[in-house]
């Protein structure tokens, strides 16, 4: 047996020994969609005991994202008064009348782009405004928001950000608002922890908090966390822990954050599934107003519509599994997807599918 | 698949969408009633001793560590035959090549054709060349065809695998289709990394003296040893346990793979053999290949179980168990 199976084992019966004393179910929320795939992929679920059950949160940029939002890309790149550059997982995400991006690839106005570092080259060559789908957590929004810093720098007059930047705290905070939630713990982002460091979870300490544990993606510190968590709940207790020192410091990435201080201001903003979050969103300071494609191209506010039978919205709650949602495996499949918890591979669906299916 | 649906990339890729593309669109349309099987090669008539295939091959770029277009169009057609028991002897050769492509690299294409034909006792017999205008084709693309002769008495198909069987996986997995990446995005890695490309009946006929304890054979190309397991299992009255940590991966292929997110498992090879194998037999399978230069780092990797018929479970590293599922998405096109 390898070293790592060996450490395992004892972490699993360490898991094991706690929800024998807990005595009852315990249901813990993974908030990263990294963490959904690895948990699956390393086949953690399998491993745990019967009274632990992981339930997927709403960790994956692409799965927050209303479909109104996909919706105004359509229209703005079929009107032609813009080229739409995207990062490749929001090319298959399906408006609300199921068409996507993708659909729009061969006429020359949708770019992929592998990292926004490509944005200046895109802008530069093109003819038409540039506007990026500016999807993604407090991990992807630095080098975003870095990437349209630059350009404006090197005199880039025709790149603009259509922002539908999340930020994590805020939807736990309405997650744990809610009266039935049934959320024991947090399994805690790793990546999103390491810009905005362990104070920003500060509130779970509070009276309608549940503990939190910030966990790496390696299958030990996945089981780590897990077994924190189990032990604070045994113990009544109710701390952000940090299990992934290695990564994560006390007050995150100082330069990162100011970046995104500087560049961008909270606001209300609809997610999939859960609604409007106060302060869930970000968007452009006054200041970068002239590279804000909302204000440019008149872009109405995203309407959030679900295609008929999709349950991607109790999904992303972690109120559904996929394997409650009648498309899922049958209409909805990682090669014809339906819901975007199927398109993106950090998707619960995607995750279920590929690595959980019976 | 429906009236409006377009081929995509992903048709080409050996994942799950290209065995749609057979199963709802070529097969319908080409099956004949005496060949009701798909398999890599067929008998040139029914009951016949000589087995015809034939393949595409449209790599990018063309040259690259460890062989070029060329070796790789007589290599992959030879080993087609040696998975199902046939010693190779004739091929053909059709090129399809690009206004503006230079006279010397169709010459190398062509003698490094020759080479592996001498390496492999074939003999190349006839062909076609075609020309397309700048910027119509992709370079060059080859197609070869193979003849050869069966020397494995036995019928080799997933059809004969039993509860109990033993999969052997031949040698590193994902040497080819990572170097091809590599050498294609100019991606900087180790010197040392090469395509696998080989000839495969050495290995293949090393088998042979099991008898009906060899079950089926297929060479691990386009999506990787994960496509020939899930294309084995599908239908059939049993599943697959692999061990995650038995799969031979070298530590080139394994570092570049993490940092691109790709998974060994699902990459192409051109030099890799998977046999099923009657669980009495595997001891003597393994050291069979395990005697050939190809096969050093054969393993043994997982098992046929009546448990879960139809799918394959991985146990991980750490003991956990999840499903190993077909390749899908865009792997890697023209990756051979």
């Amino acid at each position: 047996m390898n070293g790592d199976r060996k450490l395992a084992q004892e972490l699993v019966a360490g898991i094991a020994r706690a929800a024998a004393e807990i005595g009852r179910p315990v249901k813990l929320m993974e908030v990263c969609g990294t963490h959904t795939v690895e948990l699956r992929r390393q086949g953690i679920h399998s491993l745990l005991p019967d009274g632990i059950s992981l339930i997927s949160g709403p960790g994956c940029p692409v799965c927050v994202t209303p479909s109104g939002y996909v919706d105004n890309a359509l229209a703005l790149a079929e009107s032609g008064r813009a080229v739409i550059a995207t990062f490749g997982d929001m090319l298959k995400v399906p408006g609300s009348s199921r068409r996507s991006l993708s659909g729009l690839s061969g006429r020359g106005v949708v770019k992929m782009v592998y990292s926004p570092s490509e944005l200046i080259r895109i802008a530069k060559e093109s003819s038409l405004p540039v506007v990026f789908l500016a999807v993604g957590f407090e991990t992807t929004i630095p080098t975003v928001v870095s990437a349209l810093l630059d350009a404006r720098d090197a005199g880039i007059r025709n790149l603009f950000l259509y922002t539908a930047f999340k930020v994590v705290p805020p939807a736990l905070r309405l997650l744990l608002s809610g009266p039935d939630h049934g959320i024991d713990g947090f399994i805690l982002p790793g990546h999103v922890s390491v810009i905005i460091g362990p104070e920003a979870y500060q509130f779970l300490e509070g009276p309608d908090g549940r503990p939190g544990v910030i966990t790496g993606f390696e299958s030990l510190d996945m089981l780590l966390g897990i077994l924190l968590l189990v032990r604070q709940i045994q113990r009544h207790e109710r701390k952000v822990e940090n299990a992934y020192p290695r990564a994560v410091k006390p007050g995150g990435n100082p330069r990162a954050r100011a970046v995104i201080e500087k560049s961008l201001e909270p606001r209300d903003d609809a997610w999939r599934g859960i609604g409007v979050i106060p302060g869930g969103g970000l968007g452009l300071r006054f200041e970068l107003a002239d590279m804000d494609a909302e204000k440019r191209f008149d872009i109405p506010p995203a309407r959030d519509v679900e295609a008929p039978g999709c349950l991607c919205s109790l999904v992303i709650a972690g109120k559904a599994v996929p394997p409650q949602c009648p498309l899922f495996g049958r209409v909805c499949t990682p090669d014809d997807p339906v819901g975007p918890c199927m398109v993106s591979s950090e998707g619960t669906c995607a995750a279920y599918f590929r690595y959980s299916r019976q | 698949m429906s009236a409006d649906d377009i081929i995509r990339l992903e048709h080409g890729s050996g994942g799950a969408l290209s065995r749609d593309l057979v199963e709802a669109v070529i097969h319908p349309a080409l099956r004949s009633e005496a060949y009701p099987e798909l398999t890599d090669s067929s008998p040139l008539e029914p009951g016949s001793d000589l087995l015809l295939t034939t393949d595409g091959y449209v790599v990018d770029p063309p040259f690259f560590p460890g062989g070029d277009i060329g070796r790789l169009s007589v290599l992959g057609t030879c080993n087609d035959l040696a998975v199902c028991g046939a010693r190779p002897f004739s091929l053909s050769l059709a090129i399809t090549v690009e206004e503006g492509f230079p006279v010397e690299r169709f010459r190398a294409v062509l003698e490094s054709a020759a080479a592996a034909a001498r390496e492999t006792g074939t003999r190349i017999v006839t062909g076609d060349t075609k020309v397309v205008p700048r910027g119509k084709g992709g370079g060059i693309f080859v197609t070869s065809a193979g003849v050869g002769k069966r020397v494995f008495p036995h019928r080799l198909s997933p059809a004969m695998v039993r509860a109990g069987d033993r999969i052997l996986v031949s040698g590193p997995l994902g040497a080819h289709g990572i170097t091809i990446l590599a050498a294609r995005e100019s991606l900087p890695v180790g010197g040392t990394l090469k395509s696998d490309a080989a000839f495969l009946f050495p290995v293949a006929s090393s088998l042979f003296p099991l008898g009906e304890s060899l079950r089926f054979m297929r060479d691990a190309t386009r999506g990787g040893i994960s496509a020939v397991l899930n294309e084995a299992v599908q239908g059939a009255a049993w599943g697959i346990d692999v061990e995650e940590e038995a799969f031979p991966v070298s530590a080139e292929v394994r570092a570049v793979s993490d940092l691109l997110g790709l998974n060994p498992l699902e990459i192409a090879n051109e030099g890799v053999l998977v046999a099923f194998v009657a669980s009495e037999s595997a001891g003597q399978a393994l050291r069979a290949v395990q005697s050939q230069a190809l096969g050093k780092q054969a393993r043994l990797v997982g098992r046929v179980t009546e448990d879960h018929p139809g799918s394959i479970i991985m146990i991980t590293k750490i003991g956990g168990k999840r499903r190993l599922d077909f390749p899908r998405g865009l792997l890697l096109p023209r990756i051979c």
